[in-house]
This record gives C-alpha cells, structure tokens and sequence, in this order.
C-alpha cells in the first residue's frame, strides 16, 4: 500500500532522516520505534507532505486493486483526499472550536454531505464520549478525549491509511489500552495504520510488523513478536536487563 | 419552533434597520445622519477585517490600503466628466469620458480592492503574526507613497475634492447587510471552520488537507472587497479624498474594534464598531469645550487596556450570542440525540 524508498529529509538544516526505507501493507498495523530524535515523526510528515523530502520516493496505492502513485512531490492536501490521514504529534485539537466542529473540519475536503454525517455517527459509536460532548469547546476535553478527538477528527476524512504520531503521549496507562483497543477495531474495519510510538510493549503486541529507527536510519524489522523477543531491542526498549 | 423563530429573525432585523434607517433619514439633522453613516462604514470595516484577523489570525494592518484602493478607482470612475477636464487633464481620454453612479463604482472599486489583496497576498501571507503586521503596514506607506506620486490619476497629495456626494444612509445599510450577511455564511460554511481551525492550529489543518495559503488568501482576498466598497462610500461620504485619508492611525482603531469586540466574532465587531464611533463623537465636542484636544484617544487606550486585562478575549471572544445560532446547534443537536438513540441499540443488541 505505502512504500517509502531511501528518503532523505532535512528539518531545517538538521540532516534527519538517511535514507529510510519501509513498507506498509493493505489493512496492516506497522508500528515505527526507536528513541527521541530518530526520524521517527519526520517520517510520518514526509509521508503525509508536511515535509518535503530531499531524495527517494513515496509511493501510495490506496485500494489493493488501484495504481500505485508517486506522492513525493504531491501537495499535502491532495494526498489527504487521496487517503492518508495525519494525526499529528500531541493532540492536536482545535480548541476554541466544539467537538462537532473539530470533527467537521476533519471532512474538510469531502463534498458528501450524507456521507459525512453517517461517518460522524460511526466516529460517535467508535467513541461515545464525543458524541455526548459534542458542543463543549475541544480545550475543555479530558487529555484521553482529545486524543480520541484528534483520531475521529482523522478518521472523518475517510482514510485509507492513517498516520498516528504517539497516541499514548501523556495519557494514563490505562487509557492507552482503551485507546489501542480503538486502534484494533478501526484497522479490524479496514483502515490501515502506522503507529509511531514511545510505549515500544504496546506498539509491538498491537502491531502485525515493526520497524526500528535510530538516528535517521530504519535499523531494525520484523513481525511485532520477533521484535519484542529480539535481544538488543528488549534492552533499549522495552527496559530488559 | 426555535427553528422558526430563527427563520423569521434575521429578515425581521433587516426590516426593522430598514424601518429604521426611514424614520431617521426623515427625522435627523445632516449632521447626525452622517455620524450614522460613518458608524455604519465603521461596522463594515471592522466586520470584514474580522475575517483575517479574528477567522484566520492574519494580523493585518492594511484595510486602510484596500479603502483607499476603493476610495481612489470609485472617486475618479464617479467624477462628474467636466470637472475631471479641470482638475485631471492628464487623465487617459478613455477614463476622463466616464461617470459612474455609485453602485457599479462601488462594486469595481471593491473588485481593485481585491486584485490588490491577491497581488501582495500571495508575497506576504507566508509571514505570521509580528511580521505580517508589519508587512501590511508596508504595503499601506507603499500604496500612500503611490498615490502621492501618480498625479495624472490623484492629483497627488492634493487629492480629489469636490466629490458627488452619492453615499446616504441607505447606501450604507445595505452594504453592512451585506457585508454582515456573507462574513455570517462564510463563519458557518465549511471554508470558515478551515479559517478557524487555522487560527487555532496550523499544522493539524495542513494535516487534515486545509489548504494553508490559498485559504488565507481567500479570508484576505474578501476582507479587501469589502474593505474597497467601504473606501468607496467613505470618500462619497467625505466627498473628498486625500492620499492621508486612510492612515495608520485608521488601521489602529479597526485593529481596536476587532479585539474589543472579541476576535471572531462578527456579532462582537459590529457592536464594537458602533461603540467606538459613538464615543470618538460624543468625546468631541468635550474635547473643543475642554480644549483637551486628544482626550478621546487616551479614553479609548484607556478602554483597550481594560478589556484587555478583564476580558482578554474582547467582549464575544469567538462566539456569537446563543439565541442567533441556536438554530444550528438545535439541528446538530437533533442528530447527536438520534446518535446516542442508535448507539444503546447498537450496545444491547
């Protein structure tokens, strides 16, 4: 579905990611680990086209059966409506604007009208909370809805795949289940993920494949069991002695 | 019913303004009408300037450029022919054989407008906050320098005197309808939560695919027009207009009504408009009985001060009061109830 091709990307004059290679398949969950400052949220945004990578390629298929198109260069609109949906790094919300508002913004670029709404009741049964909450002022949610928010407020515009920057960022251990079990259910319903992630034992159990980055550079892969019983990554991450 | 109601309220508000505008243009002495008049230009300056500044954050100091912009084309296209022959004979041929009536002068002096906010938009709008303050500051010293020096069209700092006085208080109403009526649209359309939601949070829009720059330049692009249409009247209004009319110290006090009134807020803005204008003029004749010339600034700065320390959202912060959107919350209200309906049938069964 997504494959990303020895991409280099600056971040100003920062030289961040050297030459990343990955691949993400249909209606997988791939989960990206590794420690601060390894490329990890940079990769994310060259691929939804906040950041523009300097070399390599990005390529996306959205649909098993469509063709496969080069997103490198493409704006990051457009590859919005072609099926990539960003959530970026710390919750993100707007918080002046309702919970229905938020949520609206996320089908910003769909014309549906009838479409949008049946999606707006899937994201309420999805999480309950904000359809209860629907008019209170996204600044005044929880630090657990918001996130919930943030992954509605991606999932309203309809995505093939969904990029997730550190979902469990500040939340409390058990809110991170609730918010993984989510994550479960949507790839169950079809949609595609790939998890950026601190909490490396929940990204790995939750994920059918992994990567790890250090300093620029995909490091290590495979399924999320062997990545969880491999020796040097149980040591720097998920704290074995 | 509330939706009724609502259906009903807003032609019912512009019939009573209209009603309105009958019995004081029957019963109010000039002088009065045209302090009505400059509030209501007041109202349309400060409600289209919201659409940067309070919609989409763009701190912008240049409306007064666009009015002149307005002020400028309308003044020449509406210039009695002959008087043009005298004071513009350098005038093109072509240009010196119009004279306009007011609404199409009005109506092209806006589309320049615009033309001159896309012009320096596309520039311009990659800068933030400080910056792009200052960079429509620039274009406002620019453009006064411009119309200093491009005398066969302006006269130059003499300026054009002696202009129709075409702008009445009718005039002046159906523009602030207007430009209250599509500002109110566009903050509830889809294009105006993507202002917003630019305001509130740059790099989660980009995510969700809001085109950053073009949608910046559309709130600009807007707020010029009606900006220039209001430049227009003013200088039918004045009936005279300079290259200092529109000045920095204008800029300032739109500045002042959009954040009094609370960013965002159009409800907010029209009210603050009102309110400034009306203490600018009763301030006034205080200031020449006192001989304390510049009292009503020291007032207004003194005003700002306050709201900014008590209520630093401006008096409506984003919102418009309850009772004008209740419409629209009570339909999505309507939804989410039928939501949590399905949701319990969809847990039990």
């Amino acid at each position: 579905m997504l494959e990303v091709r020895d991409s280099h990307a600056y971040i100003g004059q920062t030289y961040v990611l050297k030459g990343v290679s990955l691949e993400v398949r249909h209606r997988e969950i791939v989960a990206l680990i590794g420690a601060n400052g390894a490329g990890k949220t940079t990769t994310l945004s060259t691929i939804s086209g906040l950041t523009r990578s300097r070399r390599g390629k990005i390529l996306f298929r959205p649909d098993p059966d469509a063709t496969q198109r080069d997103i490198t260069r493409v704006p990051a609109e457009e590859i919005v409506s072609m099926g990539i949906s960003h959530c970026p790094e710390g919750r993100q919300v707007f918080s002046d604007l309702n919970v229905w508002e938020n949520l609206l913004i996320g089908a910003y670029l769909r014309k549906d009208k009838q479409a949008i709404q049946s999606d707006l009741q899937w994201v309420c049964e999805l999480f309950p909370i904000l359809g209860d909450r629907r008019r209170q002022s996204a600044g005044s949610l929880s630090g657990g809805e918001q996130m919930m928010l943030v992954i509605g407020r991606a999932l309203m515009s309809r995505p093939r795949l969904l990029l997730l920057d550190e979902p469990s960022l500040g939340l409390a251990p058990i809110l991170v289940e609730v918010i993984f079990e989510m994550l479960e259910q949507i790839n169950a319903q079809g949609t595609t993920i790939l998890l950026v992630e601190q909490n490396a034992r929940m990204a790995l159990e939750l994920a059918q494949r992994a990567y790890v980055m250090e300093t620029g550079r995909v490091t290590l892969s495979g399924t999320g069991r062997e990545l969880a019983e491999n020796e040097e990554v149980r040591k720097a991450y998920l704290g074995a002695t | 019913m509330g939706w009724n109601r609502l259906k009903w309220f807003f032609p019912m508000l512009i019939l009573a303004g209209a009603i309105l505008v009958f019995i004081l243009r029957s019963s109010v002495n000039d002088y009065i009408l045209s302090i009505i008049c400059f509030a209501g230009i007041n109202i349309i300056l400060a409600v289209s300037l919201n659409l940067t500044n309070g919609f989409t954050g763009l701190f912008s100091l240049g409306h007064p450029a666009f009015m002149a912009v307005g002020g400028y084309v309308a003044a020449i296209l509406t210039f009695p022919v002959t008087r043009k022959a005298m004071l513009l004979p350098a005038l093109p041929s072509w240009l010196a054989a119009q004279q306009w009536s007011l609404l199409p002068a009005l109506i092209l002096g806006g589309l320049c407008a615009t033309l001159a906010a896309f012009l320096i938009g596309f520039p311009v709008l990659r800068l933030k906050g400080h910056y792009l303050a200052v960079a429509t500051l620039g274009f406002l010293i620019i453009l006064q320098v411009l119309i200093t020096n491009l005398e066969s069209f302006t006269r130059g700092p003499l300026g054009l005197n002696g202009l129709p006085l075409l702008t009445n208080l009718w005039w002046v109403y159906l523009w602030v309808v207007i430009t209250i009526y599509v500002c109110w649209k566009v903050k509830h359309s889809s294009l105006g939560r993507s202002m917003l939601a630019i305001r509130e949070n740059e790099m989660a829009a980009e995510c969700l695919g809001i085109p950053l720059s073009r949608t910046r330049i559309m709130a600009f692009a807007l707020g010029a027009f009606f900006a220039g249409v209001a430049g227009c009247l003013w200088a039918h209004l004045v009936t005279a207009i300079t290259p200092t009319s529109f000045s920095v110290i204008m800029a300032f006090h739109l500045v002042v009504m959009v954040v009094v009134g609370g960013s965002g807020s159009i409800t907010g803005a029209t009210i603050a408009a009102l309110m400034l204008t009306s203490v600018v003029e009763i301030l006034s004749p205080l200031e020449e009985n006192l001989g304390a010339y510049g009292i009503s600034e020291i007032i207004i700065s003194i005003g700002l001060l306050l709201i900014l320390i008590y209520r630093p959202r401006g008096l409506f912060g984003t919102q418009e009061p309850a009772f004008l959107v209740k419409q629209r919350q009570r339909v999505s209200g309507e939804v989410g109830r039928s939501l949590s309906y399905q949701n319990g049938k969809g847990g039990t069964s």
